[in-house]
């Protein structure tokens, strides 16, 4: 297919489909609305399903019946679609079927406003729904990266028999970019026969999968946490993904930050390089697992003076930041919110403020 | 190097199909680029704008409060977006219903009632590929032959329109040529 131009969410839809995932449920919220509008249209093509669930509680309950059934499935949301979200996917965690939510995050708190922000950290990564569950969250900072990001989800969902998100913000849906779609996907053979409500028929054999999400006995409740935490161990162990920028050179001041934001910040370590101002940066790729032990070698460089976490919200990922530096060095935060992106000027300001002295 | 270029004016003026069309011409060069739509609660008859940014390296920031062009196709949007662009680039005015230059003495001001030269092509709607032809002659930002074949593969599949187009294109960069 070669560089097609495309925007995101109308890449992230096509990329589902390149994944063989040929089961989406969704309902409009901009902005990502586009990809059901996008899907609309390609899945009836390819001979897949797209469902407007009444509500978004509904989708994630459609979800979980068709994960739990074995099939690939995915929805896309934004925001307040994804609070409303939160039982169904806990429920999926809690039940280990693997499913795809991709959050392309507007401003909130409540129904805030529908201009980029990444105010959803938290909520992706540490919770959401209830209960002791984790998602492997995915952060692209690219169209391109979406594309690979949205590809890779649906094999590490099922690896880990776990929801999968990838959080982007709403520029990343909205803007377009070149992308080429990764020719092949690497997928494991799938083991859903082991567990999956596909029918004795399907699977040819006599044992009885059962999905289900209740432990009364506490004992047993227990095992099942545990078990789960052993899962979400693995993931800390083998998908850690983060990229660097001028990490070589003797940085004062390391930047953290992830998706849109990142490439501002890139900007920013440009110009100020120019003046002679020398700054690193580590771009978390999954934001769960966080690379906790990148930035804190990272921060511990002898000639780094202090740390800034850049998002767009009031300092959420700041809390990842602060554990991994571990007290060793300042640690700050600068962002902004309501669909206001801060320029690269802004962040060169914020920089510039720390003090740097040894 | 990296040039950005703010189109803007009114929804239905086909703002955002230029800026793709650029985009489309500048990735078929080479360049990196991005492409952005504003997306505001927008209400119909509104403003609309984008951006477009272009460059020979990967894109950092996407977002261009200081663009180096700007292509004006309403009075609002002139006025709003004429003090932002920076010193030596180009503004593209829409001469047919902008009676008001840019007030700027160092940026290169361009012209063009696009709206008399489409109807004189027979549909006013391709006025916008007038102004884009215009703008790309004179910004130079990509080569003429290659806004030609992206112009053809946007109207790919509505195939009975690309003569009409192709004809907005070729008198949008007389325009240019002769101001």
């Amino acid at each position: 297919m070669g560089k097609v131009l495309m925007k995101g969410n109308e890449a992230i839809g096509e990329a589902a489909i390149r994944a063989g995932c040929l089961n989406y449920f969704a309902y409009p919220i901009t902005p990502q609305s586009e990809v059901a509008e996008y899907l609309s249209r390609r899945m009836p093509e390819v001979g897949g399903v797209f469902l407007q669930g009444e509500s978004e509680v509904a989708v994630s309950y459609m979800i979980f019946g068709a994960a739990a059934c074995g099939a690939r499935v995915f929805t896309t949301s934004s925001s307040p679609g994804i609070s409303l979200m939160g039982e169904g996917i806990s429920y999926i965690a809690a039940a280990q079927c693997p499913a795809v939510f991709v959050n392309i995050m507007r401003g909130g708190p409540g129904l805030g406003g529908i201009l980029p922000s990444q105010a959803d950290y938290l909520q992706a990564t540490k919770g959401g729904g209830h209960g002791d569950y984790k998602l492997l969250v995915m952060a692209p900072a690219s169209v391109q990266e979406a594309v690979e990001m949205v590809m890779q989800a649906f094999p590490l969902s099922e690896k880990y028999r776990n929801p999968v998100m990838v959080l982007g913000d709403g520029l990343i849906g909205q803007m377009m970019e070149p992308v080429e779609f990764p020719e092949h996907l690497r997928t494991e053979p799938s083991n859903k026969d082991e567990w999956a409500t596909n029918g004795m028929d399907t699977r040819r054999s006599n044992q009885r999968n059962l999905v289900k999400t209740l432990y009364l006995v506490p004992e047993e409740l227990n095992a099942h946490n545990l078990m789960l935490k052993a899962k979400y161990e693995q993931m800390e162990r083998e998908e850690v993904r983060f990229d660097t920028y001028n990490l070589d050179g003797d940085y004062q001041v390391l930047l953290v930050s992830y998706g849109t934001m990142s490439r501002v910040c890139r900007t920013a370590i440009d110009n100020l390089k120019a003046q002679g101002l020398e700054v690193g940066m580590v771009r978390p790729q999954h934001v769960f697992p966080f690379p906790h032990k990148a930035v804190y070698e990272a921060a511990a460089r002898e000639s780094c003076r202090s740390v800034l976490c850049v998002e767009m919200c009031m300092g959420q990922m700041l809390e990842d930041v602060e554990r991994s530096v571990a007290g060793r060095r300042p640690t700050s935060w600068y962002g902004k919110c309501g669909g206001e992106v801060p320029t690269p000027e802004e962040v060169m300001q914020a920089v510039k403020s720390l003090s740097l002295k040894s | 190097m990296q040039s950005e270029v703010q189109f803007a004016g009114f929804g239905g003026q086909g703002i955002m199909l230029m800026g793709q069309i650029l985009a489309q011409a500048a990735m078929d060069q080479g360049f990196e680029v991005v492409w952005i739509p504003s997306y505001g609660p927008e209400m119909r008859g509104g403003t609309a704008y984008c951006t477009v940014v272009i460059s020979d390296r990967p894109i950092g920031s996407p977002i261009i409060r200081n663009p180096q062009h700007l292509v004006a196709m309403n009075r609002p949007s002139l006025e709003k977006f004429a003090p932002t662009v920076k010193a030596g680039g180009v503004i593209f005015i829409n001469s047919s219903i902008i009676p008001i230059g840019s007030g700027r003495g160092d940026v290169d001001e361009l012209c063009v009632p696009i709206i008399e030269i489409a109807k004189e092509l027979g549909n006013t709607k391709v006025a916008n590929i007038v102004a884009l032809a215009a703008f790309g002659t004179r910004s130079r930002i990509v080569e003429f032959d290659i806004l030609r074949e992206a112009v053809r593969s946007k109207f790919a599949d509505k195939e009975k329109l690309i003569p009409l187009n192709l004809q907005a294109l070729e008198e949008g960069r007389k325009a240019a040529l002769a101001s």
